[in-house]
């Protein structure tokens, strides 16, 4: 169910980025410079993405550690 | 079990070489646009926009190149900074065909070229007018270790070291996946007829369980890859989604191994769950190979590198790219592993303490 639900919101978050309507100061932003600010972007999501997946990892055995803990 | 302290270490390495040098390495100099939109007999004057050049360090020689016959030169009036240049350029009566390209030349750029559409009129046309001697052109300095400049891709071309890595890492935990399933599958065979004999649980089990969390991270880095590859489209080809069969295919398999998911959260007997889930992953596996790597070769599709003999691919990529690209690859895969790994302990520690 957990899994289900993180699955609904990463899905909720990708439809929000390909609706969303680019403002024109967002688009100059982004066009300027050769578009390095595009690649910015995209490492930027790279390192949230994964930041992320080490989060859920970190809850998962912080989870653990209270379960042990109490079966003591 | 663990994963090798050194693999760690190089996956660390490599990880941070990239982010170095995906953002250091500069993009090969060009030119972008001019003002010149239509030339006739006579004289014009317009102005050149460069990209990373250096017009104000070199000595610049710039010519009005028609159809790699005639050279024209023109003569530069005034330069404005390293990126402008002014210059204006006397037209003769006769021309060999109507496409013209300007080209520069200067002693730290090297050559840099720029096809401009331009409206060509008044001009006799003559084909069998006799090749002029072309300018001799001095190599540049900057271009020794530079990415290619691509027209509206520009400065984004640096995406390839983040968004390409994502697939491949993805590949590679799927792959894990299907080898892990079909050992399910191996193991748990029951010998003719004799339904009766049990299955051991502990033989099973661990194989199941890899191949439940290497789909689970490799479903991590498809989103990833989905999302970068949605921003660099946005940007690109001026759209969030577009039509493209690899994009759409893409897609598909998420969904696909989404379903991998529901499927198999949702068996409460162990032994049919493995064997359901494992028979599963095997159609999605190679479904993930008809989209991804099949179906787009029989399509027209934007992503480059995907039409034609694949044997020729190899040209697609820059030298330049490839010292970065393939450290990048072998880096996110090692990091998808370690995270494959990682999960695998936590959940084997999670089973071995309910069972007490």
């Amino acid at each position: 169910m957990k899994t289900f639900k993180h699955s609904l919101f990463f899905i909720a978050l990708m439809f929000c980025t390909f609706t969303a309507k680019a403002s024109d100061g967002m688009e100059e932003y982004f066009y300027s410079s050769g578009k390095i600010k595009v690649v910015v972007a995209v490492s930027a999501v790279v390192m949230i993405g994964l930041l992320y997946a080490v989060i859920r990892v970190d809850r998962r055995v912080s989870k653990l550690e209270k379960k042990l803990n109490s079966n003591k | 079990m663990k994963m090798h302290f050194g693999f760690k270490i190089l996956c660390a390495l490599l990880l941070m070489y990239v982010a170095i040098f995906a953002f250091l390495t500069p993009l090969s100099p060009a030119l972008l646009q001019t003002d010149l939109s239509e030339i006739k007999p006579g004289e014009h004057s317009f102005t050149l926009t460069g990209y990373n050049t250096h017009f104000a360090e070199g000595n610049n020689a710039l010519f009005l190149i028609n159809d790699s016959t005639l050279s024209i030169p023109c003569t530069i009036t005034e330069v404005m900074d390293n990126s402008h240049v002014r210059a204006s350029v006397t037209m003769p009566n006769e021309i060999h065909s109507k496409a013209f390209a300007f080209v520069l030349n200067n002693q730290v750029d090297g050559t840099v070229f720029l096809e401009s559409p331009m409206k060509v009129t008044d001009f006799t046309v003559n084909a069998e007018l006799q090749s002029s001697q072309m300018p001799k052109f001095q190599h540049g300095e900057a271009s020794f270790f530079s990415y290619p400049y691509q027209p509206i891709i520009m400065e984004s071309i640096r995406n390839l070291m983040w968004h390409v890595p994502m697939w491949f890492t993805m590949f590679f935990l799927m792959i894990i996946s299907l080898v892990q399933s079909i050992t399910v599958l191996v193991k748990g065979q029951r010998d003719g007829d004799q339904t009766i004999v049990a299955i051991n649980p502990a033989l099973i089990r661990p194989h199941d369980n890899k191949a439940a969390m290497s789909a689970a991270v490799g479903m991590v880095f498809c989103i990833l890859g989905l999302v970068t590859g949605s921003i660099w489209a946005r940007f690109t080809w001026d759209a969030w989604w577009t039509k493209d069969p690899q994009l759409n295919g893409a897609l598909a398999v998420f969904i696909v191994y989404s379903a991998y998911f529901i499927l198999r959260n949702s068996i409460q007997q162990e032994e049919n769950k493995w064997k359901l889930a494992a028979i599963y992953n095997i159609f999605a596996c190679i479904l993930m190979f008809v989209l991804l790597m099949v179906l787009p070769r029989f399509t027209e599709g934007l992503h480059p590198g995907k039409s034609g003999n694949p044997a020729f691919s190899q040209y697609d990529l820059d030298s330049s790219l490839r010292t970065i690209f393939y450290p990048a690859t072998i880096g996110f895969i090692l990091l998808g592993y370690w995270i494959y790994n990682i999960r695998l302990r936590i959940l084997k520690i999670e089973q071995d303490h309910e069972n007490l």
